[in-house]
């Protein structure tokens, strides 16, 4: 497989404050990949950083280029969609109008007509509730539209900021479901963050453990289930 | 309190019809006022200057042997041109700064337009010619000016246009979700800086037609928008400042009320139609501030 991420020495920081102290690791095409640690460890700063949401050094490679450094409009642009922290929905606008932001960065309506099927194949329900206010959809819909809307645009890298947070269990189990689905179905790539270090592990094949801002262990999940620091830690048993 | 003149329905109904068209135009540069206010959350205090201008330019290029029509379109791509340059120019330096030092820039432009106005122009009133007849219809025994008809027609058709333009196209929904949204609109790949830019250039459009519009009843001089403005100001908290719909139906109903009250109520005449506006204002903001329109957020977690 080739690689399609990869991130050398990656330091960021807010303000006075270092949150990254040289972040390497690597995405191939085609795996899932999950990036776990604890609150504050430098999750979702590592995703920031190569979305261009916050300033970083070091070297940022996708597709063999270097990122554009604090545009993310441009990595957008460049296939990498990032469902943040929060998800970021226009929750003033419908659900079909997100789908269409979603598509935006290939060209709206082209991208739409060819992607919304495919997307409404995963999200049945999304079809039937194409003019309901986005704000209006409970917490696991709201996620599944994001996860949606980022589809639209048919990424080359998925990037998920703790999906499961807030969400009940069958929720999250059925997040996951899906993301292996189309990564099975479509081979797409994905690099998720997660604090839910036991269904991340089960959806990825390889994860990274961030601590205070640097990969601490990687390896395969199964491995990492057995590493007995990660057991403690981050499953709880 | 007596009633200026014997009350009949014919004269009401002249009296709304005529506020109908004052008030579409309150509701053009409101809508102006607006679109700024949801991208950049400031009011543009020198929307109102902008339009002035932009109806000099208007009447130069008639002056100049260009017609009616061929000059208005002329005039609106220039607003728009002039509009994207200021966002880009004066206001983008400092769009993260805090508001107040928008607030404050918007001022300095609108005292800098006003001076410019009167260096370039001359400080004497000038006749602006209107593109419609100086007649009437009368329609069911009530008489309208054919020049309050044109005026309603092409600043409700310029609304109508843009609502189509922000519902229909994909630069109108990215322009949309950067008003709600910047930040994730550009995690979805958005200019969003371009799309502020082309928020005031379509403001500056608004406000050129406001001003071509009103000129020929107010004639043109380096202030002739400042009350317009008051009104538009007005009818955008009456309607709910980052409400679209709210500051066409509040410039709508600005218009109208205080042409009832000018011609109704006695102490109201012709003088104190401004202040009444005020008081208008500063009880909407005491009673309801988010005004009849203003965003009600639907959102569950």
């Amino acid at each position: 497989m080739s690689t399609l991420l990869e991130l050398r020495g990656v330091e960021a920081r807010y303000g006075p404050i270092k949150a990254l102290h040289g972040v390497s690791l690597t995405v191939a095409d085609g795996e899932i990949v999950a990036l776990l640690g604890a609150n504050g460890a430098g999750k979702t700063t590592t995703l920031r950083a190569v979305s261009g949401t916050v300033r970083h050094s070091g070297q940022i490679v996708f597709e063999g280029k270097q990122i554009a450094r604090g545009k993310p409009d441009a990595v957008a642009r460049a296939g990498i969609a990032h469902v943040p922290e929060g998800r970021g929905l226009f929750t003033q606008l419908t659900v079909w109008e997100n789908l269409r932001m979603g598509a935006y960065v290939r060209g709206e309506r082209r991208t739409l007509r060819l992607e919304a099927p495919r997307v409404f194949k995963y999200f049945p329900w999304l079809e039937r509730r194409r003019d309901q206010q986005a704000g209006t959809l409970s917490g696991g819909e709201q996620q599944m539209l994001a996860l949606a809307r980022a589809l639209v645009g048919r990424p080359r890298l998925l990037m998920l900021d703790e999906p499961s947070l807030g969400l009940a269990p069958t929720v999250v189990q059925e997040l996951f479901r899906i993301v292996k689905e189309l990564n099975a179905d479509d081979g797409l790539t994905v690099l998720v963050v997660e604090q839910n270090a036991n269904v991340a592990l089960d959806a990825a094949a390889r994860a990274y453990v961030l601590e205070v801002g640097q990969v601490a262990i990687e390896g395969d999940s199964a491995e990492l289930r057995r590493h007995e620091g990660v057991r403690k830690s981050y499953l709880g048993y | 309190m007596t009633l200026p003149l014997a009350f009949t329905w014919t004269e009401f109904a002249q009296q709304v019809t005529s506020g109908l068209a004052a008030g579409a135009i309150y509701a053009s540069l409101a809508l102006a006022l607006v679109l700024i206010y949801q991208t950049t959350n400031v009011v543009n205090f020198a929307q109102g200057e902008m339009a002035t201008f932009t109806t000099y330019i208007a009447w130069t290029l008639m002056h100049h042997g260009v017609g009616y029509w061929p000059a208005f379109v002329l005039t609106l791509l220039i607003a728009f041109g002039a509009g994207v340059t200021v966002e880009r120019v004066l206001i983008r330096p400092v769009e993260h700064r805090p508001e107040i030092v928008i607030v404050i820039l918007t001022i300095g432009l609108f005292i800098a337009i006003n001076g410019l106005v009167g260096w370039i122009f001359g400080p004497e009133v000038k006749a602006f010619e209107s593109p419609f007849p100086n007649r009437s219809v009368v329609v069911g025994g009530v008489s309208i000016s054919i020049q309050d008809i044109g005026t309603f027609g092409v600043c409700l058709g310029t609304v109508v246009a843009l609502w189509l333009f922000f519902r229909l196209t994909t630069l109108g929904l990215a322009m949309r979700a950067v008003a709600f949204n910047p930040g994730a609109s550009r995690l979805m790949g958005v200019r969003v800086g371009w799309m502020l830019a082309l928020g005031w250039g379509f403001a500056a459009v608004l406000g050129a037609i406001a001003g071509m519009m009103a000129a020929p009843t107010v004639f043109l001089d380096p202030d002739m928008m400042l009350v317009v403005l008051v009104y538009a100001f007005a009818a955008a908290v009456l309607g709910g400042i980052d409400s679209p719909v709210g500051a066409v139906v509040g410039g709508l109903l600005i218009g109208v009320v205080i042409n009832l009250l000018g011609a109704y109520v006695d102490f109201v005449g012709q003088e104190l139609r401004l202040p009444t506006a005020l008081a208008i204002l500063l009880i909407v903001l005491v009673i309801r501030p988010s005004g009849l329109f203003g965003r009600v957020v639907v959102r569950k977690v």
